[in-house]
């Protein structure tokens, strides 16, 4: 198994081994997630640029124009560098913000604490999964300065516009790039899911059966096996696409293509296979985001509301179910795509069915504080928040899923308003809840509560006021990645609506720095945390704050009963912990 | 570590506040979502997809409402520093929870879809257009609609894509009678109206959407392929055609016209393009 503890002691590793080059999880965890932190920076940077544009398109920015000579020549925005900016915002956003804070800082700092183990099961592949993501980044981020700009085909990537580099300005070098940064961080992913499926099935504490797990450590093993199996079919398609742009072959080309005052020599192949394959892949992807957000929800919901989670079995079973019916549902991204539309109906179906276990989920979540005594932390607060995210969220997605609404709304600004509160929401209030919750863990001090209420009511608020408008902005009918909306008669009744947007989107910008103040401050000079500041009941907190090297001093954890016992109140407690023994055993 | 290093006292005007802006963005969603945003429609299955989205305003705006509600109302009820309930659900009660708010969203989500969705949309999807259809052809390109109209011999002259130039931009093969008398119109379609349209999809180059948002009607163009969509035109007007699948730089200005016009306005239209 992994190191011991005694053994490190035995020979203090250099600095560069232990903070940079580091095999242990706890250090590549916050790696990730302070990696991820910054990357949500960069995309939200992104965005902000995007609301200029869509707000004050005639405003003259000369401050831009030298960062970005080229897309904003002069001060304006060119439609090139839109499309690139909502490109690369999306792809940043999900790839490098969510995947890398919520999934690969949260899993690989939490997995072995939980569970009582000293380290993954492959620390040095842990190791390697994070030093592939950095050039990933570097990549992805120097697109931007190439001929042409960054790629510019959304983050979706579909050809023809990203096969043909006559395309689309973006679609040139850019579009490389794009790929190239895509399939590193596939590869380091795809390392990261095998060392948590392996982790968790192979290295729990004595007596930490499956059905003790805390429903992080559930959400992260489904997400994982999902993602294991979701990834390769989109490898293959990026291959493909690269060997359409590179060497001639026409996997998504078909014959008599038109472009730039040029018939291309392409033939045999199918723009909706690649659709087929990135879908197959996408959406599972969601669920690779958003179940671990629900996880964390839950164990950090749980301490606060000093009640067990309720229904834990039940809320176990959704997410198995939620898990494969996400594997058969990728059709409805595809409603209005030209595929068959019989087929279109059986995705439908399906997709409604993925409502019912995750209202399931939802009611439990918000009957969890039922009977409780609500302890209104910004950690929990940020929880609550989660719960309200997911239910607008998941009801958008009835309209989606549904065929017939979906003509209407397919690429509209419904579209983005939706999924903006699942993946882009659900899992930003997570990775706040889990942050607010774990830091004191990962960094032995506590995170400043005022400041942290703040920022939630910089978050929540402003988030409804965006995206919830931008829901009805897309039921007005206004298309998805449009540089400017103002030549259309039909949005005249709603042309009101990108202002607000825009404001509530740089009030929540703002608010954001109160984290970043917040987190700088409280490693300087916040409150010192003892080993378990919330009074929970998960391995974690056993360990010391924090956690040395191997985590547990000589003698692992041994575990005698499920997660959540916060009901009996012995020896003046309201809660016991997993490494509690039973009475009399 | 002592008391310090507990989370301090949270009293119940936090716990107040907290719900009552759950429950105000509860109710905000709603009263927001309770005006009329649609485009006022303009066709005649518009009509059955209008019908499906207004069930779903209604059904899951009032999920969103009672779901803040009863969030918020739980926040304020169990943040007001009470003893901590030691009885823990009994299975009946979990099961009753759960299983009532399935049911509910399973008649919500899938009896919507059923009874109100596919009915729309095998109609226009699998019954296809009737035959005194008029028949359109649309080829999206980088960044327009070109708009072909059979000539009086009711049909389309043959496209050869390696005639395409600047003068030809279908790709019209000259040696075929048929395409002699074709109408050409860039990004503009007449129409008569309560005459059902049948527009035969293609694109040039790359993905574009055929997106008439008064008509509720949204389909991808794709290379290689052509797609059948139809309607039927209710309303007379001059209408928005809109790009909706993005197609590059341009795709924000890839505007077109649909003009329905009566019959006789139509035919003259017709008459007149034919020369
Ligand atoms: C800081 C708050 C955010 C704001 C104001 C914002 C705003 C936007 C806007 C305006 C668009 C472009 C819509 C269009 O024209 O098509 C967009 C696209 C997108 N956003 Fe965000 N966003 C934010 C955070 C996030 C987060 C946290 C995620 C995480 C997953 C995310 C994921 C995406 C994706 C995937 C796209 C689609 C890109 C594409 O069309 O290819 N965003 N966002
Ligand atoms: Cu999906
Ligand atoms: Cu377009």
């Amino acid at each position: 198994m992994a190191v011991t503890a005694t053994e490190t002691e035995a020979h203090p590793p250099s600095f560069l081994r232990r903070y940079v080059f580091s095999t242990d999880h706890k250090i590549i965890g916050i790696q990730y997630w302070l990696t991820g932190g910054l990357m949500g920076i960069l995309g939200a940077f992104l965005a902000g640029l995007i609301r200029l544009q869509l707000t004050w398109p005639t405003t003259q920015w000369n401050l831009l124009a030298k960062v970005f000579p080229v897309g904003m020549e002069g001060g304006f925005m060119k439609p090139e560098f839109y499309i690139s900016l909502v490109t690369m915002h999306g792809t940043i956003m999900i790839f490098f913000f969510v995947s890398l804070t919520l999934v690969s800082g949260f899993g690989n700092y939490l997995i072995p604490l939980q569970l009582g183990a000293r380290d993954m099961a492959f620390p040095f592949l842990n190791m390697l999964s994070y030093w592939i993501i950095v050039p990933a980044i570097l990549v992805a981020a120097a697109s931007f300065f190439v001929e042409g700009g960054a790629a510019g085909s959304g983050w979706t990537a579909y050809p023809p516009l990203s096969a043909i580099p006559e395309a689309a300005p973006g679609s040139g070098l850019g579009q490389t790039l794009w790929l190239i940064a895509v399939a590193l961080f596939i590869a380091s992913f795809t390392m990261g899911g095998l060392n948590y499926v392996t982790t968790i099935l192979n290295l729990r504490a004595r007596g930490m059966s499956l059905m003790r797990m805390p429903l992080t450590i559930w959400s992260f093993l489904i997400a994982a096996a999902i993602g294991l199996l979701a990834f390769p079919p989109l490898t293959a398609a990026a291959i493909m696409l690269l060997f359409d742009r590179h060497l001639g072959t026409s996997f998504y080309l078909p014959e008599g293509l038109f472009v730039a005052g040029q018939l291309l020599p392409n033939g045999g192949g199918s723009p909706l296979l690649w659709q087929h394959l990135f879908w197959f892949l996408g959406h599972p992807e969601v669920y690779v985001l958003i179940l671990p957000g629900l996880g964390v929800t839950f164990d950090v919901l749980v301490p606060f509301t000093r009640r067990p989670a309720f229904g834990y079995k039940v809320t176990v079973y959704c997410l198995l179910i939620i898990a494969f019916l996400s594997m058969v549902v990728w059709g409805h991204h595809m409603f209005v795509s030209g595929m068959n539309p019989l087929i279109g109906e059986f995705f439908s179906i399906g997709t409604l069915l993925i409502t019912i276990p995750s209202t399931v989920i939802g009611v439990n979540m918000i009957a969890t504080l039922w009977g409780g005594k609500l302890r209104l932390t910004s950690a929990g607060m940020f929880a609550l928040g989660t719960i309200c995210f997911f239910g607008v969220g998941g009801l958008g997605g009835v309209f989606l899923g549904n065929a017939a609404a979906d003509i209407q709304l397919h690429d509209t600004a419904f579209v983005v308003g939706h999924f903006h509160f699942m993946i882009g929401g659900v899992t930003l209030l997570a990775i706040f809840a889990g942050s607010y919750f774990w830091f004191p863990k990962m960094f032995g001090k506590i995170l400043s509560e005022t400041l942290g209420k703040i920022h939630f009511w910089l978050t929540v608020v402003p988030f409804y006021g965006i995206f919830v408008t931008m829901h009805f902005y897309g039921l007005a009918g206004a298309p998805r990645r449009y540089y400017s909306l103002s030549q259309y008669g039909f949005l005249d009744d709603v042309a009101w609506m990108p202002l607000v947007m825009s404001t509530f989107a740089f009030a929540m910008m703002a608010g954001q720095a109160l984290f970043v103040v917040n987190v700088i401050k409280s490693l300087w000079r916040g409150q010192v945390a003892d080993k378990n500041p919330w009074e929970a009941t998960t391995l974690e907190w056993t360990a010391p704050s924090p956690p040395p090297h191997g985590n547990w001093g000589d003698a692992l954890p041994v575990v005698y009963r499920g997660p959540y016992e916060y009901h009996a109140a012995m020896g003046g407690t309201d809660f016991v912990p997993q490494t509690a023994p039973q009475k009399g055993g | 570590m002592g008391k310090a290093n507990r989370p301090g006292p949270f009293g119940s005007t936090s716990g107040i506040i907290l719900a009552a802006v759950i429950g105000a963005l509860g109710v905000g969603v709603f009263v927001l979502g309770a005006r009329r945003y649609l485009p006022p429609v303009a066709s005649r299955h518009g009509i059955g997809i209008d019908a499906m989205l207004v069930y779903l305003l209604v059904t899951t705006g009032t999920l969103v409402v009672l779901g803040h509600l009863v969030l918020g109302y739980f926040v304020f009820r169990f943040s007001r520093g009470r003893e901590v309930s030691s009885s823990l659900p009994g299975v009946r009660a979990e099961r009753i929870w759960s299983i009532v708010p399935a049911l509910i969203m399973t008649v919500i989500a899938e009896g919507g879809v059923l009874v109100i969705g596919i009915p729309v949309f095998s109609e226009l999807y699998t019954e296809g257009p009737p035959s005194d259809a008029i028949v359109i052809e649309v080829t999206a390109e980088q960044f327009t609609w070109n708009v072909r109209y059979p000539g009086a011999d009711g049909a389309f002259g043959r496209l050869d894509p390696s005639l395409i130039s600047a003068e030809n931009p279908l790709g019209l093969d000259p040696s075929d009678p048929a395409g002699v008398d074709d109408i050409h119109e860039l990004a503009l379609m007449y129409v008569p109206v309560n005459r059902p349209v049948r527009v035969r999809l293609r694109a040039k180059d790359v993905l574009h959407s055929f997106y008439l948002p008064y008509h509720r009607i949204k389909q991808d163009a794709v290379p290689g392929m052509t797609i059948d969509l139809w309607f039927v035109p209710t309303r007379e007007g001059e209408f928005d055609l809109a790009c909706a699948e993005l197609c590059g730089f341009g795709h924000y200005q890839m505007r077109g016209f649909l003009h329905v016009v009566s019959e006789e306005e139509f035919e003259r239209w017709l008459e007149e393009r034919r020369g």
